[in-house]
């Protein structure tokens, strides 16, 4: 770890004024990810701004019905709220799905958003990352691939996105709300948040510099049958080798989001439209020209049978 | 003393501490963070440095250039230790890879520098900045390439090649033939203490607080490696986080300590980070494994045949993973051969049941493939071959039950006889108590909702392996009993069957027993290793406590031979004395340790078990969830059956992992296992395991030590993932060789 300043604010304004001063300055606020990228000094940031005093700790119902979920809700706090059981299940069992106990109580929904993938070549400082280090190559194209993108990688990187709430977020388009360093806010749309990699990795999310999430809003609740899930080797405490987050409705139409095969939450809202014919007609279509590695062509197959899965336990 | 015949009746057998389930006597020092572990020695070393490893970045080669210029200058760094400036040093008896590397690189995260600043995160930081240039030479890192140019190698004393009557033959002429081969991957102990040491040094004399299995292999080859004195050497570890064989060794934590205190004139202590420990340290070698069995109609094995490959570094070992196929199953023509491939991975060697435990798993998926092409129930078709005598030792008839009459010895019965065998017992045992009657014996037979449900079982077997052990024991002025050896409890519960054992030899309660490990100045032991650590170092506290009898009652001058301790008396004809007596001039002190003769040649000593396990498999996404295990082991006498289960309920949980899971991932460009950190080597967590029973078969075996018992902690792995493959088969339909059985092995075979 590098020897770093910090900084306790205690306002929005504070903590984006503090970011516009340290150029290179990061937010933390559960620091679950954060810290072990410092310690591993793949993230090195000479100043921490700590924004767990912003008060963003809240769920609010909104006028049209949806929820407005303060950056610095836990992610235990939302997957218990009753409004988020009730009405956005898919969400509370992605969160569930996630990380453990105790990493629940600290990460935050903002931080939740920002994690870094779990390649483990970004991981390790000896080899080649284009995340890691932009131009220095991919080694995990031809290396260890199995939990890498099918879909929407680049020749520059194939990693993909580990969260499992961002993927419930993308089904139930979630907007992404955000305080810029001139004062400004702006929402963004949960779709546009996170970014594919093409030549650029290590640029992960529309977020400008300093730009800090204040909020996640919900739109009202769309109904639905709420699914998620999460296949992977082990039972829990592990990342997703693909999950799918599911709204069916009665008539068989809805929506569905996948993560473990992008480099963010995959969704396609055209594809989407066959989705009452089955897991058969729409995979070929949300998937269109997957390429995967040697070490994880499986997860097409595995996608359309998780799906086909989901839809079949509706019915029944 | 010399044990070399059965034991006799003796004062354990009154079983009135030994074998009751006693809790853990340290128990509650662990609970409540009290037990001191090796890098938490702050009282002795109040004032220590702190070192922090910098590993190798490739796999083979030769460093160019160091500048450790820029880390020496950053704050708090006191120096920096590497091959250039440490000084002459050799290397273990134990260790195949040099522990400070440099200017040869052997493997990938070999250790070749060691920064040592006053605080951890100043060291950490620094080693950071320690730049090295390398030129990289291609290196061997695909075993399945190596196989070609892999030589014959002895394999834990076994010769390369094993022939008994004429395998090939006998082979090709049987009317029912498997030949199928099986792969095991690299695996990782993944101990949850990481390697850690405290060294400290005073004028010429060094001590060490570590986390150490065998500290006297430990103080052997650190004064080795460090050019000095063995008596100028100690090494303290009480207390160990686990080791499962990943601290049987030196490794670099011990080394690079030692010096980086010798540079500085200051304790250091230096833990290996998580992320190192995987290619810095020893692994299990991935296996290759070939296997041949033939059979008459009816079921009786004629052929058996097991070849391995493995690789490791060059002068390294091979895995012995064919050696239980010399003793399990009888067959009059077999045969074994081990070879051995050099890879410049990182360093193979000894992991939790090292050889059977890799090779069960895949001799037992052939014994289930091998029942279901004779149509027989699987646990049938191993009653059908079991064998109470060696079956590749035809010749050994001096060595038969010295019981039993030479001239009433059928032909049959000749060769070494195992010293206690109730494989058939377990297996029988263990089917009535899981329901293996509602198995059926086609796949694909039993659904529930979404879940595909199968059975499987295996034999489990790992030999029982006796280790010279030294203890000297104190009885107390106060009537206290003191036990000291340098015995280590790994987790295992030595520290509570030793003080079983000495209250049981001297009369007094458990709570006035006081053990003392893991310190190279108290008598050698056996040590923590394949599974002899219980009956070995309990057997020399034993041999110890009679010493201790004899003194004391000469000193209260009784009759040795019918002297009974009990409840802190001695009781002789119709005379109780209170133990006291004996320790009013003073304390005695007697020391001895047990020494195993002949013994170990007279009989077979193995120890014995089944494993079950019912699996759901997802019909869709292949997922495999183990829902209830059982084991039955026949393993001599059970010293404490709490402990004991715990071990082996830890040892299945293993398997799990073994089966499901876990798998170092070899990088064959950059040779290095790439998934090294326990976010992606996947071990079970609490979610992955179900109920587990565990069941002893009671009794004991009188040649295995004066304690009657044997080991038990290793042979609770042995067969555990080749069960849960054949209950994968038996769910699905789906035979997968190829371990860990994830979920893309089976996937393809299934329709939901």
């Amino acid at each position: 770890m590098r020897a770093f300043t910090y900084q306790r604010v205690s306002t929005p304004d504070e903590a984006v004024d503090a970011a516009r001063t340290h150029p290179g300055a990061k937010f933390v606020a559960g620091g679950t990810n954060l810290l072990d990228l410092m310690k591993l000094q793949i993230e090195t940031p000479m100043h921490l701004i700590d924004v767990n005093r912003l008060g963003l700790d809240s769920i609010e119902s909104m006028p049209d019905g949806g929820l407005r979920i303060g950056a610095l809700v836990r992610n235990t706090d939302l997957a218990a709220d009753p409004r988020v059981r009730r009405d956005y299940g898919v969400l509370a069992r992605a969160l569930l799905a996630g990380a453990s106990g105790q990493l629940r109580n600290r990460a935050t929904t903002a931080g939740n958003l920002l994690q870094r993938t779990r390649c483990p070549y970004f991981y390790d400082t000896n080899q080649a990352c284009n995340k890691r280090q932009p131009g220095s190559g991919c080694s995990a194209l031809g290396g260890y691939s199995r939990h890498h993108a099918i879909v929407g990688g680049s020749d520059a990187c194939i990693a993909v996105h580990p969260s499992d709430m961002a993927v419930a977020l993308r089904v139930l388009d979630a907007t992404v709300e955000t305080l810029r360093p001139d004062g400004s806010s702006r929402t963004i749309p949960i779709a546009q948040f996170h970014r594919l990699p093409g030549d650029t990795p290590h640029i992960e999310t529309a977020l400008d510099a300093g730009e800090l999430i204040t909020g996640v809003t919900l739109p009202a609740p769309v109904g639905g049958v709420h699914t998620y899930r999460k296949v992977r080797d082990r039972a829990s405490y592990a990342f997703a080798l693909v999950s799918v987050a599911a709204i069916v409705k009665d008539d068989g139409s809805g929506r569905i989001a996948l993560g473990g095969v992008a480099h963010k939450p995959w969704r396609d809202e055209q594809a989407e439209g066959s989705l009452a014919q089955g897991a058969a007609a729409v995979t070929p279509r949300l998937l269109a020209a997957p390429r995967p590695t040697s070490d994880n062509s499986f997860k097409v197959k595995l996608v359309e049978r998780t799906l086909a899965s989901i839809l079949a336990e509706r019915k029944s | 003393m010399k044990f070399d015949r059965a034991a006799g009746i003796n004062p354990i057998d009154q079983l009135s501490v030994v074998g009751q389930p006693v809790a853990r006597i340290e128990g509650h020092l662990k609970a409540t963070g009290r037990a001191t572990y090796a890098y938490e020695w702050h009282d002795p070393v109040p004032d220590a440095a702190y070192g922090e490893i910098v590993g190798a970045g490739i796999a083979k080669g030769r460093i160019e250039t160091v500048d450790t210029d820029a880390a020496a200058r950053m704050p708090g760094v006191r120096t920096v230790v590497t091959a250039q400036n440490s000084g002459p040093l050799s290397k273990g008896e134990h260790n195949t890879a040099i522990l400070l590397g440099g200017p040869e690189v052997q493997h990938y995260h070999q250790a070749v520098a060691l920064v040592v600043a006053d605080t951890f995160e100043q060291a950490r930081d620094a080693a950071r900045a320690v730049k090295i240039t390398y030129s990289s030479r291609g290196g061997a890192y695909d075993l399945a390439a190596g196989k070609e140019g892999s030589q014959p190698a002895e394999a834990q004393d076994a010769p390369a090649d094993t022939q008994v009557g004429d395998f090939d033959g006998a082979f090709r002429s049987a009317p029912v033939r498997l030949d199928q081969t099986y792969t095991t991957p690299d695996q990782s102990h993944a101990m949850m203490e990481p390697h850690a040491t405290v060294a400290s040094w005073s004028d010429d004399t060094l001590t060490v607080w570590t986390s150490n299995q065998m500290v006297a292999w430990a103080v052997r080859d650190l004064a080795a490696t460090l050019r000095i004195e063995r008596e100028k050497v100690r090494v303290l570890s009480p207390y160990i986080g686990g080791g499962f064989g990943g601290k049987l060794f030196l490794r670099a934590d011990v080394v690079l300590a030692a010096l980086g205190a010798r540079a500085t004139r200051r304790p250091v202590k230096v833990a290996l980070p998580r992320h190192l420990i995987f290619n810095n340290t020893t692994h299990r070698p991935a296996t290759i494994q070939r296997i041949r069995i033939g059979a008459t109609r009816d079921g009786k094995i004629t052929a058996i045949g097991h070849e391995s490959w493995s690789g490791d570094l060059e002068d390294g070992k091979p895995e012995a993973a064919v050696q239980q196929t010399r003793l399990l199953y009888a067959g009059a023509n077999r045969m074994t051969a081990t070879r051995l491939a050099v890879l410049d991975l990182p360093e193979g060697n000894a992991m939790r049941a090292p050889g059977e435990a890799s090779g069960m798993m895949a001799l037992e998926i052939a014994i289930d493939e091998m029942a279901e092409q004779l149509g027989l129930d699987p646990i049938e078709f191993r009653i059908l071959n079991d064998t109470q005598i060696v079956p590749d030792s035809p010749d050994k008839s001096h060595a038969a039950d010295p019981q039993s009459k030479a001239g009433s010895r059928s032909a049959s019965q000749q060769g070494l006889a195992f010293s206690q065998r109730r494989l058939v017992e377990c297996l029988r045992i263990g089917a009535d108590l899981f329901g293996w009657g509602a198995r059926a014996s086609q796949p694909l037979q039993r659904r529930e909702g979404r879940w595909q449900i199968g059975m499987g079982v295996a034999a489990a077997f790992r030999n029982n392996i006796l280790m010279t052990s030294g203890a000297r024991v104190r009885l107390t002025r106060s009537g206290n009993v003191i036990v000291e050896t340098d015995m280590t409890d790994i987790g295992t519960g030595s520290y509570t069957i030793i003080a079983q054992t000495a209250a049981e030899m001297t009369g007094v309660p458990l709570e006035r027993v006081e053990v003392r490990l893991g310190d190279s100045r108290l008598p050698v032991s056996a040590g923590s290793g394949g599974q002899w650590g219980g009956n070995s170092s309990t057997a020399g506290v034993y041999a110890a406590c009679v010493k201790l009898r004899e003194a004391i009652v000469q000193r209260l001058g009784l009759n040795a031979a019918d002297a009974v301790f009990r409840g802190g008396f001695v009781l002789s004809g119709d005379r109780s004395v209170p133990l006291r007596e004996a320790v009013r001039q003073g304390e005695l002190v007697a020391e001895d340790s047990i020494e195993f003769g002949e013994i170990e040649k007279q009989h077979q000593q193995s120890t014995f078990g089944a494993h079950f396990v019912e699996v759901a498999v997802d019909t869709a996404t292949a997922e495999t969830r183990v829902r209830r295990m059982l084991a039955v082991c026949d393993c001599g006498r059970i010293l404490n059956p709490r402990t004991a289960r715990s071990q082996v309920i830890g040892a299945m949980t293993m398997g799990v992992g073994a089966a499901l899971m876990e798998g170092l991932v070899v990088d064959k460009r950059h040779g290095f296992f790439a998934n090294h950190d326990l976010a992606q080597y996947e071990v079970p967590v609490h979610a992955d395991i179900p109920h587990q029973d565990v069941l002893f078969l009671a009794g004991e075996d009188p040649m295995s030590s004066p304690m009657k018992a044997k080991g038990v902690a290793e042979l609770g792995i042995c067969g555990v993932a080749a069960a849960i493959a054949n209950a994968i088969y038996n769910a699905t339909g789906v035979r997968v060789r190829d371990y860990p059985i994830t979920l893309d092995k089976v996937f393809e075979g299934i329709s939901a």
